[in-house]
């Protein structure tokens, strides 16, 4: 299959590319870029006149909900709403049921993706047997079986001793460690940010040293053993601040935050909207406009979907009872343009924050357009606005604060390995 | 701002908070009240007002003392009342609160009055129940317990009328509290020019002087020249912990002594949401003192929970 793709708007971050060029694929390829490699005749031209042309986005934290959540998700609807939403690569958490602590989980995960040919999965292995943080898990096995990190998605290590091991035995072997700052005391049966809305409102505060305790803990142990860490989902102002310092103190971590908390605040809870229901919690304007600020700035690396679709029942209880997460991975593209129109960010600067510096960090080869490189596009159009329904979206969660809202970028063809996944 | 208390004409839907309602509608609420105080000291103590309707008493979370508030005032007004105490158990079976709501529904109801252990719940209930069903919160979690701020304020407001040059002061677990919320935005929407909130500091919400309360630690400098003091009850579970050291400890620093009550104006009133811990948050020499109005809330609470069903009930399209 050779596809020829035209007249649009190639932006290409890594490789600095922003320009109107053609980009030509074969056999799943980039077979060349504004010229034609010597005898490429096309079987399908696709006029991408007045589009943009990038490469297929990259997101760190999509729960699939398999095994075990069936109910809530399958791998096939959200792969779908993957490509739907122009991501082409997406590392999902090991809170699974049962989670992925064992090589053979993944082995599993990975073959029943791969036979579906839409996005491309890397599991994020458990750093603790399940998720316990106790004992560590086989690090090595789970990468050889294809593991591209360790986390413990929402579980913390309460036993520093274990975290400070953990930390140590992935740094042995160079594998990235996965920690969201949360102290579990200091959070424990919190749902909203200690603030102004939850005191109004009588809901438990997580305040924001629950994610600055946390936070310090893991940069210290992270100075101490030398591990990679890449902290997901900070929420804080003063998160970030920390962050910004041991960066440039040199420590060897990355960050990112999810695209909901750059647009919402505790205020959008509203009546007690149990979509608004997240993790961490919605906090105040001042530490969403810190985080809008880092996003710009490079302190933090990557925005991700923290796709996690929950079935209608879990949400529909009062506040405090109900799941947290919202459904993400069609809305990544249209909310971190949103980001990037609202604060004059360049495109090709927003569209790095969800390709090639994702990519990066998952340590993976993809996130970008170079030659011979896997051909993961996603061709948009950045003026056509669409409106959030519930129901059009394809992802078995429903579930999202922004429904109703109209938003910008449309998705209109995805391509992976080469092929037409996703065509609006 | 859009209100689901409200019909799109601005009239009392649902009493969920007291939070974002205006003051006409507050006073319409007292006023109303006023006129029920008499009914009770009739021969005959009831008037027609909700006959042939249904009140629902649903109580996910037990009380006695509110749900026979709430009875006596939905008899008065001639309404049918049901009791039903949906307890952990029957949840834990399965049902969801949507499904006994819906239930419930089905049986022709015409006034659903929730407490929940959750703050949010009534809202909840509210936003899902049919257009012809009035709700009224009768305690969400830590969230709002309408009805109690405006029995509250409707005591005041009768030993005390001029509501704009008061100085109240709300004493206790305030974080935990319902009434405490539903009190301070009652006064404020009122417009009394200042409230205070006495409390250690890990009996306060972050923030809460963002609801527009000055905050005291120390109760006798709070205590200094008020003319109302509101005391919260304090949960048996919270007495000695992580919050509070011990009981003991707590009435020394912040229960209402007849000695601490000099502090404040010589005719200031004391109230008590009850059930009251005697020895706890308040000496009983205070409680049943000549300056506590107490066991008047309560009655007056039976005024009020009369008007605000009158009201609703008025207001069905």
């Amino acid at each position: 299959m050779k596809i020829h793709i035209k007249n649009g708007r190639l932006i290409d971050p890594k490789h600095h590319i922003d320009a109107t060029q053609d980009i030509f694929l074969a056999a799943g390829r980039i077979a060349g870029i504004g010229e034609a490699p010597a005898n490429f005749v096309a079987n399908q031209v696709i006029d991408a006149s007045g589009l943009i042309v990038c490469p297929g986005l990259v997101d760190v934290s999509a729960r699939l909900r398999e095994p075990g959540n069936e109910y809530k998700a399958t791998l096939e609807s959200e792969m779908r709403a993957a490509v739907a939403g122009g991501i082409t690569s997406l590392a999902c958490p090991p809170d699974t049921d049962p989670v992925l602590d064992e090589p053979g989980l993944v082995e599993m995960l990975k073959h029943r993706a791969k036979q579906l040919h839409l996005s491309n999965v890397y599991p994020l292995g458990a750093l603790t047997r399940q998720l316990a943080g106790q004992q560590l898990t086989e690090m090595s096995e789970l990468t050889e079986a294809g593991c591209v990190g360790f986390a413990q998605a929402d579980r913390a290590i309460v036993d520093t001793q274990v975290l400070w091991r953990a930390m140590q035995y992935a740094a042995t072997f160079g594998f990235t460690v996965w920690l969201r700052p949360e102290e579990p005391y200091l959070a424990k049966n919190g749902i909203a940010h200690d603030g102004e809305v939850s005191a109004r409102l009588g809901l438990k505060g997580i305040p924001v040293a629950a994610e600055t305790l946390a936070l310090g803990t893991i940069l210290h142990i992270a100075r101490e053993t030398g591990a990679k860490v890449h902290l997901c989902r900070l929420s804080t102002a003063e998160g970030i601040d920390m962050i910004r310092e041991a960066k440039q103190c040199g420590l060897n971590i990355s960050c990112d935050i999810s695209a909901n908390h750059l647009h919402l605040t505790e205020h959008d809870i509203g009546f007690f909207d149990s979509n608004c229901h997240l993790k961490p919690p919605l906090r105040s304007q001042r530490d969403r406009d810190a985080l809008r600020q880092g996003l710009a700035d490079g302190t933090i690396d990557i925005a991700c979907s923290d796709h996690t679709p929950v079935d209608d029942d879990s949400k529909l209880m009062p506040f405090g009872e109900t799941e947290a997460g919202a459904t993400g991975l069609e809305l990544l593209l249209s909310l971190t343009l949103k980001w990037a129109m609202e604060q004059h960010i360049p495109l090709s600067q927003a569209l790095a924050r969800v390709t090639h510096a994702p990519a990066d960090i998952l340590g993976i080869d993809a996130g970008h357009l170079g030659l011979d490189a896997r051909a993961d596009l996603c061709i948009f159009d950045s003026d056509q606005y669409w409106k959030v329904e519930p129901k059009a979206l394809l992802s078995q969660g429903k579930n999202t604060p922004f429904q109703g809202l109209e938003l910008v970028g449309k998705v209109c063809y995805t391509l992976v390995n080469g092929q037409i996944v996703h065509e609006a | 701002m859009y209100n689901p208390q409200l019909t799109k004409d601005g009239k009392l839907k649902h009493l969920l908070t007291i939070e974002g309602l205006p003051r006409a509608i507050l006073n319409q609420i007292l006023d109303t009240a006023e006129s029920f105080v008499g009914v009770a000291e009739r021969e005959v103590k009831k008037v027609p007002l909700l006959r042939g309707k249904t009140v629902c008493n649903i109580f996910f979370e037990n009380s006695t003392r509110t749900r026979t508030t709430f009875e006596i005032a939905a008899k008065r007004l001639s309404a049918d009342v049901i009791n039903l105490n949906v307890n952990t158990s029957s949840q834990s079976k399965g049902e969801t609160i949507l499904d006994t709501v819906d239930n419930l529904t089905a049986m022709h109801a015409d006034m659903f009055v929730v407490r929940h252990a959750e703050s949010g719940a009534a809202h909840f209930i509210a936003s899902h129940v049919a257009p012809h069903i009035h709700v009224i919160n009768a305690g969400d979690g830590r969230h709002a317990h309408p009805t109690q701020g405006l029995l509250d304020v409707f005591t005041i407001r009768r030993y005390k009328p001029e509501m704009h040059n008061l100085r109240v002061a709300l004493v206790g677990d305030v974080l935990h509290s319902r009434v405490a919320r539903s009190e301070i935005h009652a006064l404020t929407t009122l417009g009394v020019p200042e409230v205070r909130v006495i409390a250690p500091k890990t009996l306060l919400p972050k923030d809460v002087e963002k609801l527009g309360v000055q905050v005291y630690h120390d109760m006798d400098k709070g205590l200094k020249d008020v003319d109302v003091v509101m005391m919260l009850r304090l949960q048996n579970e919270r007495m000695s912990g992580a919050l509070l050291p011990s009981a003991q400890e707590y009435f020394k620093c912040y229960g209402l002594t007849p000695e601490k009550l000099l502090l404040a104006r010589p005719d200031a009133i004391v109230m008590h949401p009850g059930p009251m811990n005697r020895g706890v948050e308040i000496d009983s020499a205070v409680a049943d003192g000549k300056q506590s109005v107490i066991l008047p809330q309560v009655t007056y609470g039976i005024a009020v929970r009369m008007a605000v069903m009158s009201i609703l009930a008025g207001n069905s399209e």
